[in-house]
């Protein structure tokens, strides 16, 4: 039995409106994040920060601290230098990358303001904190580099002064014709500089991690708020030199990460190396105000892009050239994120050249990573804001120029210029139902009544129709891309004797769902009850081969693990059930967990009782093994690209500069749908936080380097009045490389929304002279946008 | 050391504790009630809100000395007998949560809008959970599910049904 005929039998539970399982406990507060763990002799961590952005350090003095009540020990950078390697960076994108050391805790030098310089550890957490300010650290101040630029000039100061350039990597990729050529016969050509702001991911759970060591045999336990704890394992072996298998690593119940949890951070590395000299169990937990310094950004590049094209609108070529914020270190993917976007940038449209170039620079700034979406909502702002560009220029209605551009129905599967393969997509019947939701005709024609009478509130359509990449992935491409890991995962089925499932995964959900739609998945193709299947997960000792979440991977990869591994569960309890029925495996029906004899429906075995069959073993045919357990690695043959057409109507006070979102319609196509229920409200997350880049949110630095926008207070993450109601529907081209027939979605919207939103402000403004706003689009920045345009 | 005397979900706890503990503190590391978690440190974003004397207050925000003699309630006070609030049900039914290290504070500070308002419109629900942030859901299921535990709207879930840009309720064409 092929995987696609299972696909084909399945349905019962895969693609209903299931309310999750995991809510039970969230609702009633029996949830354990990693704070809420208490163990016998527990001590607390605190960590005591640069408040310079950069600068060499001449002293550390922790002896006053340990006078300070409640306090047990303290530790300087010095002090736990032996036993902590370098943080590590498991994608060096290309062979001549600067690698700078990353100590979990500064030495001699700080590189960003909120470096850890010394660990206080004490009885309570109140007395930890307090202690750090007895530590005593001297400074001699070095200059800070922040301007992504200006930092690659030939005297720049340097944020590694032993590597002698602030600049990271450059890595190109150019195929088809030269964009030159192509600009040469091109009628009209844009060149366009987008800026994408930093970002602070805000995960609503502090991240926390606690250590338990158990001295006598060497073992440690380590609890931390991680979306990956498998890889956190083997990174935490290399950077301590605790041994990978005297290492357990958990995620508990995770409160949200989007991306920010996709790390090996160095509070997780020092709360180990401080239980192992202390033989104690260790807890860290940041404050808010800590985290904006010392959880990793998102976003920070400057965009350079440039398109050729016809006078009829036809694409010819694109070119990008981008500079990129690394900040102070290279932490687990830093490199990789803006490489992540370099085969977006493409998108859904056809041309006939393309290139591209990231040059990584070094900054005195928090490090950057991942962040929901990583590298793809840079490349699709950049590329779908240039598009209406486009259109402007050459008098086409925004659709109008994508419709003239992008890969027909009939063209799927489609090699882009950037060398990725889609497989499947319908951007006509996407763009067209989000075109009939929205009311564009009508939307369109009061814009033009609000235009033509001067009327102060001016009202903007914006279209983004955009396709990404995820689902991270085939192995062998990201061995070309020089990323340090495979993109497998893994599932293993455990049917237990009294006829229960166990569903174990290598993924790491945290707020995904994934207890819910793995059942689902299971339920189905094994023919059990929902409620019969238990999902296990986030423990490296229940589920000890994973590659954990992140990159809307768990699905399409972790999801099809799933599906296989219970195929292969009912191919096992088949052999068992033709034995036990006296008949051949051909003549065998597998309908809603029970195998029958065609003809013969009398003769009967549930899956179930098989399961007891093959615990007991008394009456197995020769040969076979008495367990229907089965397992399943996923290594993917192909990303996953989900797309859609998003349209977001805004009205703008031309004199006050306020915008408000008036509507917002997405049409998203995801594949084949799991649970209804939690696509869309992963499709409604991703709005709001590809809106709030596009009008809220925005990491601010000083000159000296210092985080201006450092606490919740002054980092306005959108609350429910910022935020409107959205129109939310589906179509769905199923995926060809996966039997689930499904794509990611996690981070659809936030890839989607941001340039919807600041295209829709633009286009407000446009008849007043304005071509761009920079993000976020603030009252004050579309308020000066339209003073200056109509100076 | 102060000495102290809370109710806390019924029942009535003595302590001695420094001035300036925190009541979500108190809560978390000395009564071990850790289903009110803390997510700021600036009174941003509500995630500790409880009950105090029947008012939502954000527990980060308050002394546990200033508890004294009050009645709190935390989210693990809610459930009677297994028996979930038709908040919690809605939360579930409308699939107002993902993570959900946000909702117990957006339930109880919820509850306090319902009282005072039994039947708010969409935009009150939206104003009233400003001081609660959520990072997963972009609040749309959230308010649906405080309107729908206030008897609003059906008890169906979400992907019963879109609306087209008007509002108005159409039915989902595409399902899987």
């Amino acid at each position: 039995m092929t995987d696609q005929a299972v696909a084909g039998e399945v349905g019962r539970e895969v693609g209903r409106a299931r309310p999750r399982k995991e809510d039970a406990r969230l609702l009633t507060g029996q949830t354990t994040w990693t704070d809420n763990i208490q163990v016998a002799g527990m001590l607390h961590l605190a960590v005591l920060r640069s408040p310079m952005a950069h600068a060499r350090i001449t002293r550390v003095d922790v002896a006053p601290a340990l006078e300070r009540p409640g306090v047990l020990a303290a530790f300087s950078g010095a002090d736990l230098a032996e036993g902590l390697g370098s943080l590590p960076c498991a994608w060096p994108v290309t062979e001549d990358i600067v690698l700078p050391d990353h100590p979990p805790i500064a030495v001699d030098e700080v590189r960003y303001a909120g470096d850890p310089v010394a660990v206080v550890v004490a009885r309570d957490r109140y007395a930890a904190a307090d202690a750090l300010e007895a530590v005593e650290v001297d400074y001699d101040p070095l200059p800070p580099v922040l301007d992504l630029e200006a930092a690659l000039a030939e005297d720049a100061p340097l944020v590694h002064s032993d590597k002698g350039t602030n600049r990271c990597y450059a890595w190109p990729l150019a195929t088809g014709e030269s964009f030159a050529a192509v600009r040469e016969r091109a009628d009209v050509t844009l060149k366009r500089r987008y800026h994408q702001q930093r970002l602070i991911p805000n995960a609503m759970e502090p991240r926390a991690v606690v250590v338990t060591p158990l001295a006598a045999s060497g073992e440690y336990t380590v609890y931390s708020a991680t979306q990956i704890p498998h890889i956190l394992r083997i990174m935490l072996a290399t950077v301590t030199g605790i041994p990978e298998h005297k290492l357990r690593v958990i995620a508990p119940d995770v409160g949200g990460g989007f991306g920010s949890k996709l790390q090996v951070y160095g509070e997780e590395a020092l709360a180990l190396a401080v239980a192992r000299e202390l033989g104690r169990p260790v807890k860290w937990t940041e404050s808010r105000s800590e985290g904006y310094l010392a959880t990793h950004h998102g976003r920070g590049m400057i965009q350079d892009i440039e398109v050729a094209a016809t006078r009829e609108g036809r694409l010819l070529g694109l070119k990008v050239d981008l500079v990129a914020d690394m900040g102070a270190y290279l932490m687990l993917v830093t490199p990789g994120i803006p490489i992540l976007g370099a085969f977006m940038y493409p998108a859904i449209y056809k041309m006939d050249a393309y290139e591209f170039r990231c040059t990584g620079v070094f900054t005195t700034r928090t490090p950057t990573d991942a962040y929901r979406g990583a590298g793809r909502p840079e490349a699709t702002f950049a590329i779908e804001r240039i598009m209406d560009e486009l259109a402007a220029e050459l008098g086409l209605d925004p659709v109008e120029v994508r419709r003239r551009n992008w890969i027909r129905r009939e063209e799927f599967p489609y090699t882009t210029i950037a060398g990725l393969t889609y497989d499947s997509g319908d951007y006509e019947a996407a763009t067209d139902r989000a075109l009939s939701l929205f009311g564009y005709d009508d939307l369109r024609a009061e814009q033009r009544a609000r235009n033509e009478r001067g009327d102060p509130v001016r009202l903007g359509i914006g279209v983004s129709t955009f396709t990404e990449m995820c689902g991270l992935a085939p192995s062998r491409v990201l061995r070309d891309l020089r990323y340090g890991a495979g993109g497998w995962e893994a599932a293993s089925i455990r049917m237990l004797p009294t006829g229960k499932v166990e569903v174990v995964t290598g993924t790491s959900p945290h707020g995904q769902g994934h207890e819910t739609c793995w059942s689902q998945i299971a339920a189905d193709v094994l023919g059990v009850p929902f409620e019969d299947v238990e999902v296990l997960h986030g423990d490296t000792k229940s589920s000890p081969q994973g590659m954990d979440t992140y990159g809307s991977r768990s699905l399409a990869v972790g999801g099809e693990a799933v599906h296989r591994a219970a195929t292969t569960v009912v191919a096992k309890a088949r052999k068992v059930a033709a034995h036990l029925l006296e008949a051949s495996e051909q003549d065998l029906e597998f309908r809603d967990g029970v195998f029958s004899v065609k003809g013969s429906p009398e003769a009967r075995r549930s899956i179930q009782e098989i399961a007891f069959e093959a615990f007991t073993n008394h009456d197995l045919p020769d040969g076979v093994e008495p367990s229907i357990n089965a397992e399943h690695v996923v290594d993917p043959e192909n990303f996953s690209f989900p797309h859609g057409t998003h349209l977001c109507a805004v009205e703008v006070h031309t004199e006050t500069g306020w915008t408000r979102i008036r509507s917002y319609v997405c049409v998203d196509d995801v594949g084949r749908v799991v649970n209804p229920v939690i696509v869309e409200g992963q499709v409604h997350g991703g709005l709001a936080q590809g809106i709030a880049q596009a009008l809220y949110e925005e990491a601010v630095y000083d000159d000296e380097g210092n985080l201006v926008s450092g606490s919740m207070a002054d980092y306005l993450v959108p609350s429910a009045p910022d935020l409107p109601d959205f129109v939310t529907d589906r179509t769905e081209t199923p995926a060809t490389s996966n039997a689930l027939g499904v794509k990611g979605v996690g981070e659809a919207g936030t890839i989607a929304s941001t340039p919807a939103v600041v295209n829709a402000v633009v286009d407000a403004l446009r008849p007043l002279g304005v071509t761009d706003v920079r993000m976020p689009c603030t009252p004050e920045r579309v308020w000066r946008a339209v003073r200056e345009a109509t100076a | 050391m102060t000495h102290i005397t809370v109710n806390v979900d019924g029942t009535t706890y003595e302590d001695d504790v420094e001035p300036r503990l925190l009541l979500a503190h108190y809560l978390r590391d000395r009564l071990g009630l850790t289903g009110t978690p803390i997510g700021c440190d600036t009174s941003n974003c509500g995630a500790c809100t409880v009950e105090l004397d029947g008012a939502s207050a954000k527990s980060c925000s308050v002394l546990a000395v200033q508890a004294d003699g009050c009645a709190v309630t935390t989210v693990q006070g809610l459930a009677r007998n297994g028996e979930l609030t038709a908040l919690q049900r809605a939360f579930h039914e409308q699939h107002g949560l993902q993570c959900g290290y946000c909702t117990p504070g957006m339930i109880m500070a919820a509850r306090d809008l319902l009282r005072e308002n039994p039947h708010p419109t969409s935009d009150e629900v939206r104003h009233a959970l400003e001081g609660n942030l959520c990072r997963c859901t972009g609040y749309q299921n959230i308010v649906r599910a405080v309107l729908a535990a206030s008897g609003q709207q059906d008890g169906s879930g979400p992907a019963d049904r879109t609306r087209d840009a008007s509002g108005q309720q159409v039915t989902e064409e595409v399902t899987a």
